[in-house]
Parts: structure tokens; sequence; C-alpha cells
């Protein structure tokens, strides 16, 4: 048999089900009306849980750009260090962050997706349910008991086809927003932890780790360079002084001995 | 012909779109059977596109069942079989 076929008597097959279980016929429309009202709660939560997931996504898409940008300020320092083997480590690094950035945007999409149509189910329902309760008192005002039955069971069937509809609906949306917070969960921990950083092929704190000890490398090195400098000032003078046989100190290490003796003397008062 | 497309509603069709969508309905069956994915996807998005294109929304205060009904727009292979298997509608999602 066809698949649209089957799929209906399947939904038909279970509104009569429910029929068959209960007798007072306008028990049944109340029985039903009760649960179309519940069932629109359901739905709104649902709507509202997509578009949580869907904020956080974003959040944490934010989060992954800034990381991404790192990495590429990253490479352009390492570069011009002239360490080029660290700018690949980070622009693979960068690329890695980049595949994963891309994956939220598309779960991004598809939440979006599920937040608008389930917004229109949810509407869709509300005007359904709105109907069924005034179709609900006319059927009770103006029909008797055994003429009512017909006119209940197609009113009952015909929502309870919708609301097989809006529950799978919701349903769909239940699990998509549970996975999804599933990995966001685990996205948010390894943003936090900077592991991350870490997971991400050989890391990025070790790219940042290298091109900090070039910075304070190259800090000594400009450091070593000015004392050197400084020395070869003063080491004619010192050298001239030796040939003269004072061997006096230069004025540099002459005012050594008296801050010392200034700083005892401040320690005495 | 009263057709439902999972997540969208009822549609009223004419007899033209009704003939359609019968045809379409074999290569959905087909697709099924054959577990061909990329079939299925094709057959099921032009039978979607059939019901948006030529029927007319039922209205709210309409309580009518489907005589066709179609999966949710972007559903899987194996979500359809489940649906078939009624392994999908609970007892309890809106029905007493």
């Amino acid at each position: 048999m066809s698949v649209m076929k089957r799929v209906s008597l399947i939904f038909r097959a279970k509104a009569d089900k429910a029929l068959d279980k209960l007798e007072d016929p306008r028990e049944t429309l109340d029985y039903s009306y009760k649960q179309q009202v519940e069932m629109l709660t359901r739905v709104r939560r649902g709507v509202a849980d997509v578009a949580t997931s869907r904020k956080r996504v974003e959040l944490q898409m934010n989060s992954l750009q800034k990381e991404i940008n790192k990495r590429d300020t990253q490479a352009r320092d390492a570069l011009s260090k002239g360490r080029e083997d660290l700018a690949r480590a980070a622009l693979q690094n960068k690329g890695q962050l980049q595949a994963q950035y891309a994956d939220l945007e598309t779960q991004f999409a598809q939440l979006q997706d599920q937040e608008e149509k389930l917004t229109v189910a949810s509407q869709r329902l509300d005007a359904r349910v709105q109907a069924f309760r005034t179709r609900k008192e006319t059927i009770k005002a103006t029909y008797t008991a055994a003429e009512a039955q017909t006119r209940i069971n197609e009113a009952f069937s015909g929502i309870s086809e919708e609301m097989g509809d809006i529950g799978l609906a919701i349903q769909r949306a239940e699990d998509k927003t549970a996975q999804m917070q599933a990995r966001a969960g685990a996205i948010d921990e390894l943003l936090a932890s900077g592991a991350l950083e870490d997971h991400v092929a050989g890391g990025s704190d070790y790219i940042q780790a290298e091109l900090d000890k070039i910075g304070a490398g190259s800090d000594v090195d400009s450091e070593i360079a000015r004392m050197k400098g400084e020395l070869a000032a003063g080491a004619p003078k010192q050298l001239e002084a030796n040939a003269n046989g004072q061997g006096g100190p230069s004025s540099a290490t002459d005012a050594e001995p008296s801050d010392a003796a200034e700083e005892r003397a401040g320690d005495e008062s | 012909m009263i057709v439902r497309i999972l997540g969208e509603g009822q549609f009223r069709v004419g007899d033209e779109a009704a003939a359609k969508l019968t045809a379409l309905d074999k290569e959905l069956d087909a697709a099924v059977r054959n577990e061909d994915e990329a079939a299925f996807a094709a057959s099921l998005r032009a039978a979607v596109q059939e019901v948006r294109a030529a029927g007319t929304p039922v209205g709210a205060d309409e309580f009518v069942t489907a005589d066709y009904i179609l999966p949710f727009s972007d559903a899987s292979l194996a979500e359809v079989r489940k649906l078939l298997a009624d392994g999908t509608i609970s007892d309890s999602i809106g029905l007493p």
C-alpha cells in the first residue's frame, strides 16, 4: 500500500482507538479539549526551548570567532618574528576552528528553521483549539446524545490528527534541541577550560607560549645589547684608570656603596 | 481530496493534483522498499511542492481527516520507516 495512505490510516486508527475507549460522547469533547490546551502549552514551551538553544549556539559562534581571530593574530605575530613553523601551526588551528564554526552555523540555521516551523504550528493549533471549543459548545447545546455522536467523532478525529501531527513536530524539535544542548554543553566546556585549544591540533597554548618566549627572548636580547653598549662605552675609561695605577672604580660602581649606606641609615632611623 | 503535510497542516487538492500525488506516492513506496534515500527525498519534495502549490489550506474550524498524509518535508527514510511501523506516533500524544 502507498506511503501517504498508510500514514493517514495509522493516524485514523489512533483516533478510533481513543474514541472506542470513551463512553460518554460529551465527555470525549471535554477530555479532548483539555488535552489540546495542554498540547498548546507544550508547543509554546517547545518554541521557547528552541529559541534558547539557538541563542546559545549564537553565543558560541561569537566565542569561536574570537578564537579564530586570535589564531590569525598569532600567525601574523609569528611570521613577523620569523617563526613560520608557529604561523603554520596557528593557521592550521584556525582552519579547524573554522570547521567547527561552520558546523555551528549549520546548527544555527536548523534551529532557526525549526523555530519558525514550530511557531507557525503553534499558531495553527491555537486557531484550531479555539474553533474546537466553539464546536464543542455548539454540539453540546444543539444535538441530542445520539445525533451528537457523529459530529463528535468527526471533530475528535479531525483534531486528533492535528494533535498527532503537532506532537510529532514537537518531538522532533525536542530531539533536535536535546542533541544541540549536548553538543553545545561540550563546546561550552571546551571554550571555558581552554581545552579547545589543546583539543585542536597540537594546541595554540603551545603557539602562544612559543610566541611569548620569543617576545621575552627578544627583550633579553635587546637588554643584553644595551648593556654591551654601555660596557663598551665605559670600558676604555676603566682601562685608562687602571693604567694610571689608581684602580679606582667607575662612577657607576662608585654610587653603589653609598646607596647601600643610605639605605642602612634609613633602616636605623 | 484532503492531504496533510506533517508539520504544515491540511490542504484541499483538486483531482488533477490528486492524480499526480497518487503517482508520486507509488514512487515514494518504491523508494522506501528499495531503501533509496535519494529517490525518496526527490519524490517527497515533489509531492510536498505539489500540495503546497495546488492545495488550499483547510480552515481552522473545519474538522476533517486527511485521505493522504505526507511526512515532514525534510523527513529521512529512516524516520518514515519508523512512522510506517507505527513506532513514532505516541498513543499519549494528543490522543486520550
